[in-house]
């Protein structure tokens, strides 16, 4: 009976419901963000990078960890919401937080028009779809390069002071705290998102799809939702580079891109809500010190990793860490 | 829906997979609150027509109706929802998941629930309530935070039951359930079927003649993909037919 | 009269890219319907017979059937080491694992031919007695193409006839239709991986070589080849070699009427005809109705 006891008493009010099994120690990471904003100044710009990327793989853990879909092309929508701001800016929308949210906005339709064709299949072709997405959108940019700047990228985005105050510079203070406060926002709405009964469904699709139907789960419906809702997260992602580097290249619709997130991921773990916040400082730190030379080099590394990843070390950093923890406790 | 027309329907249901006409022409009709057996030697195709039952096949031909719908084109999840649960004859859990969660999905899914996005799971008092009530009606309130992989075989079955009553079935597709489940537990699984409300139509398949004799108010056996004879048990006990298919057999181990 | 003579110049360059396009992706569809490996590094296969011919060709001046048949060897040999060091290790898992390890080969490999060849394409320096052009009703057409149509031909003629009448093959489409089952009547399927494997991988490399001035020889290869090899493999059938040739010659014509018609489209128009084809059929077109 005491088992039970755990779920009788539900949370009520509003704040309680936000707070609703946050534990103290994930107030680290923002913390930790803070701190080494005034510790280590001369970072502070690819701090913004990791700030970014963190919200890009975070937003890819949803598709692939809680929804349980491989996909090779997530940088589509990080590329929609990017060229979608850049483009605005150019054209004069200037002012960054609603120029933000209509690349949101812009990457969740193409999420959810591509979703919709790519949650139809199953198994290898659904990797195939997403490739095929990225390529095509990839294509289409290289091929528009009126607008879209082809190979030499998007320039010329010059954007307002966000909130009338604040401006971009090249320190990259502004950019900091902008996107520190867009990836605290989209991970509250993501914590909420997998702790909420929607949340559990989509384990329980990841767990046993049949038995999801056979309560009569809406399925195809509910990975729609997930994947939209991942598209648009891609897709402020994707917005917050252009507004904060300025540029847009064509990297950003890359299968190359899609790779990179997902490997900074899987280094971190899947599936863990936090995978996105360890994977993402170590593999760009990591690459800011090693392949500056040469980047051969790194692909060449990243493919070992990946390949020993695979092989021995399912569930990355995270699993690790919690078999560790497993087993101190089991010691103890 | 019909209150007078049968829980369940099926018209000349038919199911082959490549040349093998596993079911053929097939009739069946559940009343209301109705306790039916189906029972057959090995290979008869019970389990095939739970699956075309619960929508998990497509039949080649032949219809099927829930108080009196037509829920032929409808698919699996669609029937659930209008209220056709089943079981597995194999569990089909949610293996890393609670025995709360397991069953909590289920509820969610029936209440409306599910579709919430931003509200705790746990903060949702009506699929919580249920779920704990459930819970402690199948008598696994004290695993309930356990991870199912982890239960003894006999409470995962319990597990695989409680997932199918949470959708407040109106017809409800038992497909073994005691199968697999060491004798001295299988007797709670036994009495919870016993103990199921009066106005679920129930179907049951299971090997065990004792327990389905003392189930079933009517008893259908399916024998090469067709009905082979059906009637109420002292009827099918004395038909010969029956008994020559079973080859004399009372009881499966 | 001369818009006829484009569309039969288009439908031959179609089939001898086509004909390419099968000699890489058979291995691709019997790998992937007999280990249900998710092979997204296929390509690699390709690359490296495509390495080997040019390298052996302009850097050693080998006559270009023995490049190829060197091109054909090495991609086999490199196909069964990793089949059996790593592939091997990896059946069975899910989809996820064995995509990933498929990028992480992909990457290393890419790395690899990166360091040692540098980023540029490797031009193909097609033979002189096959160089030049063939007038075929009234069109110039480059006489390497008809070459690959014919040579092609010949290979998979062997290709076919080999599978349909030696155990070999027969135990390939055994094992293709029911693992356990082949396992029973004592296939030894871990054998038969290895060795179909080592085919598949050789005819990619074969292929690789053989199309060298169709698709490019360049350090991206893998990742910029690897969806025209799958869309081959979906369309005509996992598991089957006659699937994949209808489908490599359907795409092949298709891409070149593309690429002719509407240059700026590039590969997007294909792409986006496959999408739909998929949206409608997501089990491919030829598929015979096996989940």
């Amino acid at each position: 009976m005491s088992a039970l006891e755990h779920f009788s008493a539900p949370p009520r009010s509003l704040l309680a419901r936000l707070l609703y099994g946050v534990r103290p120690w994930e107030a680290l990471p923002w913390l930790a963000a803070i701190v080494a904003f005034f510790l280590f100044p001369g970072y502070v710009p690819i701090f913004g990078q990791i700030l970014i990327m963190t919200l890009f793989a975070l937003s890819l853990d949803i598709v692939v960890g809680y929804c349980g879909i491989v996909t090779l092309g997530h940088a589509a929508y990080y590329g929609t919401g990017a060229y979608t701001a850049g483009l605005l800016a150019v054209h004069g929308w200037s002012e960054p937080i609603s120029n933000a949210a209509f690349a949101m906005a812009m990457a969740a339709l193409v999420g959810f028009v591509t979703g919709a064709v790519i949650l139809r299949a199953h198994g290898f072709i659904t990797v195939m779809l997403t490739l095929a997405v990225t390529v095509t959108l990839y294509e289409v940019a290289n091929h528009t390069g009126r607008w879209t700047g082809g190979d030499d990228g998007l320039r010329g985005i010059d954007m307002a002071p966000v909130l009338g105050r604040f401006e971009f510079d090249i320190y990259g203070d502004t950019a900091f705290f902008y996107a520190l406060a867009a990836l605290f926002l989209s991970f509250v709405v993501v914590r909420l998102l997998v702790n909420s009964p929607f949340g559990w469904s989509l384990k329980g699709i990841r767990e046993n799809i049949g038995r999801m139907h056979a309560i009569g789960c809406p399925v195809y419906r509910r990975l729609l939702q997930a994947y939209t809702i991942a598209a648009a997260l891609a897709g402020l992602a994707g917005a917050l580079q252009a507004q904060t580097t300025q540029y847009v290249a064509l990297r950003a619709l890359s299968f190359d891109l899609s790779g990179d997130v997902l490997v900074m991921l899987i280094i971190g773990g899947i599936g863990r809500l936090y995978g996105a916040f360890i994977g993402v400082p170590v593999y760009i730190l990591a690459q800011d010190r090693l392949a500056s030379e040469d980047p051969a080099n790194w692909y060449f590394w990243m493919g070992i990793l990946l390949i020993v990843i695979v092989l021995f070390a399912r569930g990355g950093m995270l699993a690790l860490a919690a078999r560790l923890w497993d087993r101190r406790r089991s010691d103890a | 829906m019909n209150a007078a027309a049968p829980s369940l329907e099926a018209h000349a249901l038919a199911k082959s997979f490549g040349a093998l006409a596993v079911i053929q022409n097939v009739e069946l009709s559940l009343a209301a609150g109705e306790r039916r057996a189906l029972i057959g030697p090995n290979g008869a195709g019970k389990t095939t027509l739970i699956n075309l039952l619960a929508g998990r096949l497509r039949p080649d031909a032949g219809t099927i109706r829930m108080g009196g719908i037509d829920i032929t084109p409808f698919a699996e999840a669609e029937r659930a929802r209008s209220g056709l649960g089943r079981t597995f004859q194999i569990n089909s859990l949610f293996r890393n998941l609670t025995v709360f969660e397991n069953v909590y999905l289920a509820v969610a899914e029936q209440v409306g629930a599910a579709r919430h996005m931003l509200r705790p799971a746990l903060a949702e008092e009506e699929p919580v309530a249920r779920t704990a009530a459930l819970l402690r009606e199948l008598g696994i309130a004290a695993h309930a935070r356990s991870v199912v992989q982890q239960l003894p075989y006999g409470h995962q079955r319990l597990v695989e039951i409680a997932i199918a009553l949470a959708l407040k079935p109106k017809v409800l597709l038992l497909d073994e359930p005691a199968a697999g489940v060491p004798t001295g537990e299988s007797g709670v699984i036994l009495e919870l079927i016993a103990a199921l409300p009066k106005d679920i139509a129930v179907l049951l398949i299971d090997h065990d003649m004792d327990v389905v004799f003392r189930f079933a108010e009517r008893i259908t056996v399916l024998a090469q993909g067709m009905i082979l004879a059906e009637g109420p048990p002292d009827e099918i006990a004395r038909d010969a037919r029956v008994r020559e298919v079973y080859l004399g057999k009372r009881k499966h181990g | 009269m001369g818009d006829w003579s484009v569309l039969i110049s288009i439908g031959l360059l179609g089939v001898a890219y086509g004909m390419v396009l099968y000699l890489i992706s058979v291995g691709l569809s019997i790998t992937m319907g007999l280990m249900g490996f998710v092979n997204l590094a296929h390509g690699v296969f390709a690359m490296a017979g495509g390495y080997v011919t040019v390298t052996l060709m302009n850097k050693y001046g080998v006559p270009f059937f023995a490049a190829l048949a060197g091109a054909f060897v090495v991609a086999a040999v490199l196909g069964l080491v990793l089949e059996r060091t790593l592939y091997a290790r990896l059946y069975g898992t899910s989809d996820f694992d064995q995509v990933l390890f498929s990028i992480g080969l992909i990457f290393v490999s890419i790395a690899v031919v990166r360091h040692f060849w540098g980023p540029l394409t490797q031009p193909m320096r097609v033979p002189a007695y096959l160089k030049g052009v063939i007038p075929v009703l009234g069109r110039d057409f480059p006489s390497y193409r008809l070459f690959l149509i014919g040579f092609s031909i010949a290979t998979i003629a062997v290709l076919w006839v080999t599978l349909e009448h030696s155990r070999f093959g027969a135990m390939i489409r055994a094992a293709v239709d029911n693992r356990r089952m082949a396992q029973s009547l004592g296939v030894n399927t871990s054998r038969l991986f290895a060795q179909t494997f080592a085919l598949g991988s050789g005819l990619a490399g074969l292929g690789g070589g053989l199309g060298a001035d169709i698709l490019v020889i360049a350090p991206g290869y893998p990742i910029q080849y690897i969806l025209y090899f799958m869309i081959v493999v979906i369309l005509g059938g996992l598991g089957t070699i006659r699937g994949p040739f209808l489908a490599a010659l359907l795409l092949g014509i298709a891409d070149t009427a593309c690429r002719y018609f509407w240059p700026e489209a590039g590969a997007v128009f294909i792409f986006i005809l496959v999408f739909v084809i998929l949206y409608f059929r997501p089990q491919g077109l030829l598929h015979r109705g096996r989940a």
